[in-house]
Order: structure tokens, then sequence, then C-alpha cells
């Protein structure tokens, strides 16, 4: 009886923080059972990863900045004049792939501190800072692409990024022909890592006789993440295995996540978020941080431009449209606050993945597009209203 | 006497853990020019609230009566509608609207559904007649000075058939000659049989204007007293504001005497584009080694500004002047570059700008100095804890653990907090700027312990405070500041309430 007076308080305790993952896990199930089973069938989940990438990396990106108290409206268009300038460099100026990568993620960053410049030096708004950002690049787009239309991408090896998959082991084609054994091989031992870094991260606290979880529950808790993380592996080895798109997404918030939790400058940018006016008369440079997070946040533009235009392979004159809002949507559904300082990059993942999800299972279901977007915003509705009650009650 | 227009009896406000008002009473005649005074904290701003039905009928003990009749004001609407209006320290009014639009802001004149501007622009004018002000109506409010902005207030009071009139230190951020300006004006009033309440913090003004004084106290009257019999006079007024004992609350110290001064600022001036004025000049003082220097003066004298100006200048004032820390010129663009050079600031409004409440005591203790407990940049978690646990024990700060949030602790465990994060940074000048506001006496009495160790181990500290016996209490020198300059200095010994009173007030 203990162990389940325990796990309710534990629940309740975290609500805020388990709370994503449990909607998404019910949203995933419902799904597969009014899809029977099509929607967790391997071949539409990898297609699902592959979808949420350019998303999920503006949803990281855009985490940073609404946690410092800002918004950047002009991601999607960037991200789409991105995606045609890469196309372009290929194309007509035939520039190799391993250069035009990070020329396009370094034009990326210099946008992003371009939207911050007004936003730091002048005090302007970043909601219309970035809105001037959002016309003058749904301008550039145009432009650029006014004279050739859809500019088709030849290069493999560019849209390998958003439609390939990790090599296999070569020599053992034999032994579990079905699956994917790289995958597999990976999938455990990101979960052996999980184990032993839980356990000494429990130690570590009991060492200091911090409060722990009871035993009970931290095995439940290790038991229930591996089984995810195992099922998820077993569903991708089952198709094609890891995309490129899923390595590179969980690169990005995986060094975010170190970033933002390790690291001076994450305890900065959440200083800043939390309050401004106390962090400067820290000795932090407010000014500084802006460009950085600006600028990171330019970067991931250009990264979630590379990775549609790959997937799409192609660069079209509509690339980009309404990212910005999926991007904000999926950073909101993923608890970052509003009022600024509090906000996880793990939880925008979750956010866009259930954002993805819901697009996802939808459309399998053979739901019309105006009931999507209507649920859709329910949904984000729900999820910010669930995050400002939670929040009081934790006070 | 004549026949009171207003009468407050036995008003008791209460504030969580804190009694604002205790019986007070408060009796104004019709005609006069009534002078309200008192301390810092005394309880002069909660009164007039009282008054005005900031807070409202029920959550104060107490009856009000006005114009013979008891009142129930339930938010300020109904005391305007009765003929009360005050003028806040802060101006109400909106910068970007003109002057015609703020005076009848809110009880705008109407032609059917529509506002009829004609008519306001032509009433407006009359206003700003009574008031003297020449200017046209239809400039924009930013555009004035503090005098004239102070006009237009009171013109706007004057719109709405005003019978008692009360300013809140309405001479604070004036010159002289506004100033003067001003009482010129009261008296008119009074002659057109206007009843005004004015707050105010300069003796000599009060002195010159007022028909009969009322002394506040801790939250009680001491006394009202009549021009008329000659009962008000400086060295009375500044009896009865501070008439008090220093409490056993101070520990005590040795006042020792060191030649080794850690930070002179001379000749130092600022100007701040955003008030438009001038809010220091010419300041010159210096701390030694080992010595706890008070600060004293009243609120908006000008010493946090001060206190700013030296750290780093975040509010962009411009500057002129020089400062030396251990004997090196020093020149700073952002606060970082004070604390890199030994400088540490406690904030005056902890929630407002000292700690991330949303965040836990270790954060908050390590964030001033992160990279004390960083390799490349990398936090380590194990480190942090190790610190804030040792300043959660050194500095008795009462939580749970370090990674409790600090908006749940206490006002003065916050403090606590907020004085660990800035010795963290191990600073030689520790700048407190109302160290003990809102906490109780047995915090007040381990914030005190706290600044006697540390200067006994060789850190200086200047303590802004407008507790006077605080400042006593506790310094080895006290600078007094009064409209953003160095109105005096005294030793410990030749401080005495009634002469820091008398130097601040003048």
């Amino acid at each position: 009886m203990s162990f389940i007076r325990d796990l309710q308080k534990v629940l309740r305790q975290n609500i805020r923080d388990y709370g994503m993952f449990i909607a998404l896990f019910i949203i995933m199930t419902i799904f597969t059972i009014t899809t029977e089973g099509i929607f967790i069938s391997p071949r539409n989940i990898s297609n699902l990863l592959n979808q949420a990438g350019y998303v999920a990396v503006l949803a990281v990106g855009m985490t940073l900045v609404i946690v410092i108290r800002h918004i950047d409206l002009s991601v999607g268009f960037l991200a789409g004049f991105l995606g045609a300038i890469a196309a372009i460099a290929m194309v007509y100026w035939h520039l190799p792939v391993f250069v035009v990568i990070p020329l396009v993620l370094a034009l990326g960053a210099l946008g992003g501190c371009i939207t911050a410049f007004p936003v730091a030096q002048l005090g302007i708004p970043s909601f219309v800072a970035s809105l001037a950002g959002w016309l003058i690049y749904r301008g550039a787009i145009l432009l650029v692409t006014l004279k050739t239309g859809t500019i088709i991408i030849p290069d493999d090896t560019f849209n390998a990024i958003g439609n390939g998959y990790i090599p296999d082991i070569p020599g053992v084609e034999e032994f579990l022909p079905d699956l994917h054994k790289l995958t597999l091989i990976l999938g455990l031992v990101a979960i052996l890592f999980y184990i032993i870094g839980e356990i000494n991260g429990r130690r570590n606290k009991q060492a200091y006789n911090f409060e722990v979880l009871t035993k009970d529950i931290f095995i439940l808790k290790l038991v229930f993440v591996s089984a995810l993380v195992g099922l998820i592996t077993w569903v991708l080895a089952g198709y094609n295995g890891l995309s490129w798109t899923v390595v590179i997404v969980l690169l990005v918030v995986g060094v975010y996540h170190f970033i933002t939790t390790q690291t001076v400058l994450g305890r900065h940018i959440y200083a800043v978020g939390g309050n401004p006016e106390a962090a400067q008369l820290s000795g932090i440079n407010v000014k500084r941080l802006i460009y950085v997070v600006f600028g990171s946040m330019g970067m991931l533009s250009a990264l979630s431009g590379i990775l549609f235009a790959s997937r799409l392979q192609s660069a079209t004159t509509t690339a980009g449209t309404l990212f910005e809002l999926d991007a904000i949507a999926a950073a909101y559904v993923g608890g970052v606050s509003a009022a600024g300082g509090v906000g996880r990059v793990t939880g925008s993942l979750i956010g866009a993945l259930v954002m993805l999800s819901l697009t996802s299972g939808m459309n399998l279901m053979g739901i019309d597009i105006s009931l999507q977007y209507v649920v859709r915003g329910a949904v984000l509705a729900a999820a910010v209203i669930f995050d400002v009650s939670t929040r009081t009650a934790g006070k | 006497m004549n026949t009171p227009i207003l009468e407050m009896k036995n008003i008791t406000k209460e504030f969580p853990g804190v009694k604002a008002l205790n019986n007070v009473s408060f009796q104004v005649a019709e005609g006069e020019i009534h002078c309200l005074v008192g301390e810092n904290g005394a309880g002069k701003s909660t009164l007039m609230k009282v008054l005005s039905g900031v807070y409202p009928h029920g959550e104060y003990s107490g009856d009000v009566v006005f114009g013979g009749e008891a009142q129930k004001f339930a938010g300020i609407r109904d005391s305007e509608q009765a003929g009360i209006v005050i003028i806040y320290q802060e101006l109400a009014l909106v910068p970007e609207m003109t002057i015609y639009e703020n005076i009848f802001l809110g009880n705008e004149i109407k032609k059917g559904f529509r506002v009829d501007w004609n008519e306001t622009i032509r009433r407006a004018g009359e206003a700003l007649k009574k008031v003297r002000l020449n200017t046209n109506p239809e400039t924009k409010v930013r555009e004035l000075g503090v005098g004239k902005q102070q006009l237009v207030e009171i013109a706007k009071a004057l719109s709405k058939d005003v019978k008692l009139l009360i300013l809140d230190e309405p001479t604070a951020a004036l010159n002289e000659d506004d100033s003067e300006n001003l009482l010129n004006l009261l008296r008119e009033f009074k002659k057109h049989g206007v009843t005004c309440v004015l707050i105010s913090h300069k003796l000599k003004e009060v002195i010159e204007i007022a028909d009969s004084v009322t002394v506040l106290r801790d939250g009680k009257t001491i006394c009202t007293l009549d021009a008329k019999k000659g009962e008000v006079a400086e060295n009375v007024l500044i009896k009865h504001m501070v008439g008090r004992e220093i409490d056993r609350i101070y520990p005590g110290r040795e006042h020792r005497q060191s030649d080794e001064v850690t930070l002179e600022v001379r000749n130092w001036s600022a100007y701040s584009p955003e008030l438009g004025r001038t809010i220091l000049r010419d300041v010159n003082f210096n701390v030694k080694k080992g010595e706890i220097v008070g600060f004293a003066g009243l609120m908006g004298s000008g010493r946090t500004e001060l206190a700013l100006s030296i750290f780093g200048n975040p509010d962009g004032y411009r500057i002129q002047g020089e400062m030396f820390i251990n004997g090196e010129r020093k020149q700073f663009h952002h606060p970082q570059d004070a604390i890199a050079s030994g400088l540490a600031y406690v904030t005056e409004d902890r929630k407002g700008d000292g700690l991330i409440l949303i965040q836990d005591v270790k954060q908050n203790i390590t964030l001033a100095n992160l990279k004390e407990i960083a390799r490349r940049s990398v936090v380590n978690n194990n480190a942090e804890v190790k610190v804030a646990n040792e300043y959660k024990t050194s500095l008795n700060i009462k939580t749970p653990s370090v990674e409790q949030r600090v908006l749940n602790l206490s006002g003065g465990n916050q403090q606590k907090v907020s004085v660990a994060k800035w010795l963290f940074v191990k600073p030689d000048v520790l700048i407190l700027d109302e160290p003990t506001r809102g906490i109780d006496v047995g915090a007040k009495f381990e914030i005190y312990t706290i600044m006697t160790r540390l200067v006994e181990q060789g850190m200086s500290i200047i303590m802004i405070s407008s507790e006077l016996l605080e400042v006593l209490g506790m310094s080895d020198r006290v600078y007094i500041v009064s409209s953003g300059r160095i109105a005096g200095e005294l030793p410990i010994g030749e401080a005495t309430q009634e002469r820091i009173m008398q130097i601040a007030t003048n």
C-alpha cells in the first residue's frame, strides 16, 4: 500500500515534469487503438520522427528565447530562406555539401544576431524586431527563387540528412535479418548509460543526505524509461533503423540539455529569465546573452531549413511557412513559461512530438484538416492551462 | 479651532506581523493647511491610504468622518466623489498624453457618446490658470519638467471639485523655486477655502506654511501642534519625531580606527537621462578598512542612486568624478567590472532586483560568482551544494535544504541568502542597502552580528539605512545624504538622532 501512496505523492509533486510524458503516452495509445495499430507501426513512427525533426530543433532554440522573456517570429522564413540558399549554393554555385552546411549554419547565426541587435542595443520588443525579420525573410525567399521557382537538389549526401538511415554493421546480415542491429545496440547502450547515470546520481544525493525517491519508485522509474526507450528502439530497428534526422535531433537536444543544465552559460540564461534586474546586478552581461540566445536560434533555424530542404529534396517558395508557430506551440506544450526563467529543452522536444503525433494520428484517421487545427489549438490551450494551474498549486 | 472637516478616530491597520497604524487619531480643521510629519515608516502613507480608500472600509478598524458624515470608502472613486484627492509622490500622469487629456482622464466631459474635446481643452485651460501654469494645454506631459507636472496633477485635482487636497511629499523632487511656487499656490488655495494636508520631510517648509502639525511615530499619533500658539518649532518637531531610546538590539562593538582607505569617491556627480535631472551632486566620501560607514538620509535623497552609480552604473547615469579602490583609480562600465574590483551590492529591494525567487537557495548564492565553482565553464553541482551549505550554516539560513526555492523562505532568511550571495564574491567593500527592511527583530540581530564579524575580518561595509537607530547602533561614521549631496559627516561619537535629522531635513 505504501508503494501506491509513494507513487501518488511522487506523481503529484512532479506532475509538471512528468505531465508531458504522460500526455504523449496517452495520445499515442489512443491513436494506436483508433487506427488499429497503424499508428505504432515502425514505418509510421519512423516517418513521424523524421517529420518532427525540423520543428524539434526550432523548438529547442525557441525554448531559450522564451526563457529569457523574448520571442522570435522570424525563424520560420529564415529557415526557408537558408534552405533555399543551401540549394542555390549546391546547384548554381557548385559548392560541395561539406562547405554548404557550415556556411548556412554560420549565416543562420548571423541572421539571429541581426534580429538581436535592435533588441539588445535599443530595447525594441523582440516581437516587433522579429516580425520585421519575418517579413524580410519571406520576401528574401521569394526573391532568390524568383527565376527558378522550386529548386531540385540532386546531391545524395545532402538529401540523406532528411531521408537516409544510419548504416548497419557489415557482415552480420544473416543474424536477425528483419532488424537493424546497430540501432538495437545504440538503444541498449543508451539504456545502460541512463541506468548507470541515474544510480550514480542517486548515490551522490544520498551522500549529501538529500531526499531521494524510495527504492521501489526509483526502480519503477528506471524500468519505465528503459522500456520506453527500448520500445522505440525496437520499433525503429524493425524498419530501417535510426534516421540521420533522429541522430541530429538527439545530438542537438543532448548538447542543449547539457548547456542549459550544466554550464555557467545555462545558469546565466535562466537567471536572466528569472529576474533580469537581479541578473544584471549580479554581473551578468544581459546584452551579450541576448546575442548568444538569438544567435543560437538563428543557427538552429538554418539547421531546420537544411533538414526540411533535404527531406523534400528541394527548396520551395513556401518553405518555412508557420514553422515559427509550430515551434512556439511545441515549446509551450513542453512546459516553457511565458513569464520567463522556466523551461527545459527536453520538454520542448516532447512538446514537438505531441504536436506531430496529433497531426500524424489524425491524418491516419482521415480527420479533415480543418478539424485538425481545432484539435491542435485545443491541446495547446489545455497544455498551457495545465501548466499555469500546476504552477500556482506548486507555490 | 474651526469645525473639523476631517476626523479619523482610533484607526488601526495591521499587516501580517506588523501594526502599521495603532489607534491613530487625526483631525483637520476646515480651511487650514495641516502638515503630517514623521520618520520613514511612521505610518503617514498608510494613514492616507486608509483615508483615500486604497485600503477599503473593513480592512482597518476605526472611524473616518468627513464633512460631518461617517464614511465607508470602498475605493479611491468613493473618496474622490466625497471631495478628497491625494497627489502622490510618484506622479500618476500618462506621459504620452497631453495636459488636457490627463486632467480629465477618468472624468471625461461627454457630449452624447463622444468626448467633447473643445470643452475639455477650454476647461483644462481654466484649471491651468488656477495653478498659474502658463502652458498650452495641448502640450504632452512628457515634455514638462517635474515642477510643472506637479502643477498639472494639482490642476487635475481641482477639476474634480476638491474639498480636501492631500499632497504626499510634493516638493521632494522639486528645486527651490518650484517648491516656493508650490507653497505660494497652497496659500492661495487656503484663501479660496480649500483644505490641505501636506506630508513633508522638509521641516523648514512645514514651519513656514503649517497652521497645525500632527506628528506620527511608529504608527501612533504623538501630538498635534498649533502654529498660532507658537508650538511649531524645529527642535520640537524633531524631538517628537525621533523620541526613542536605543534598544539593546545591537551587538556591542569596538569602534576601531584604521587609516587604510579602501574606497574613495571624489567630486562624484550623476545625471539620470531617464528622470531628466541631476541626481547626485559633487559627492565626496571614503570608506576605510574594517569600518562600517552609515549613509543616513530620507527616502529619495539619492543614497540608492549613489550606490548604483558606484556599482557599475547599470541604469546608465552620466557620471562625472573619480573613484579609487585601494588607491587605484577605477572606471566601471558594468556591474561585472565592479564585482571584479571587489565591490558587492545587496540591493534594497531583495524581491525586485536582488534574488531570483523562482530559483533555489544554492543557485541564488552562487549566481554572482559561478566561475568559482565551475571548471571550463561547466558547473560542478556538488561543489555548489557544498558552498551553499557552508553559507547556510555560517549565516544560519533557516531552510529545509539549499534546494528549496527562495520564494518559500521568510524575509529574514531571504535577506541572508542575498548577503550570502555577495559574500561568495569575496568583496573588499560590501554595500548593504536597507539591510534589515521588512525583517523581524531576531533576524535583524543576526544580520548585525554577521556585519560585525565581517568588519572584524577586515571587510569594509557601506550601510544605507533609513532607520536612524540602526545607523547609530552599527556605524563607525555617518554620512548624511540630502537631495543628492553629502549634507554632513559625523563621527559616531557626535551623531545623535536629532543631529542627523536636522542635517537631513535642511
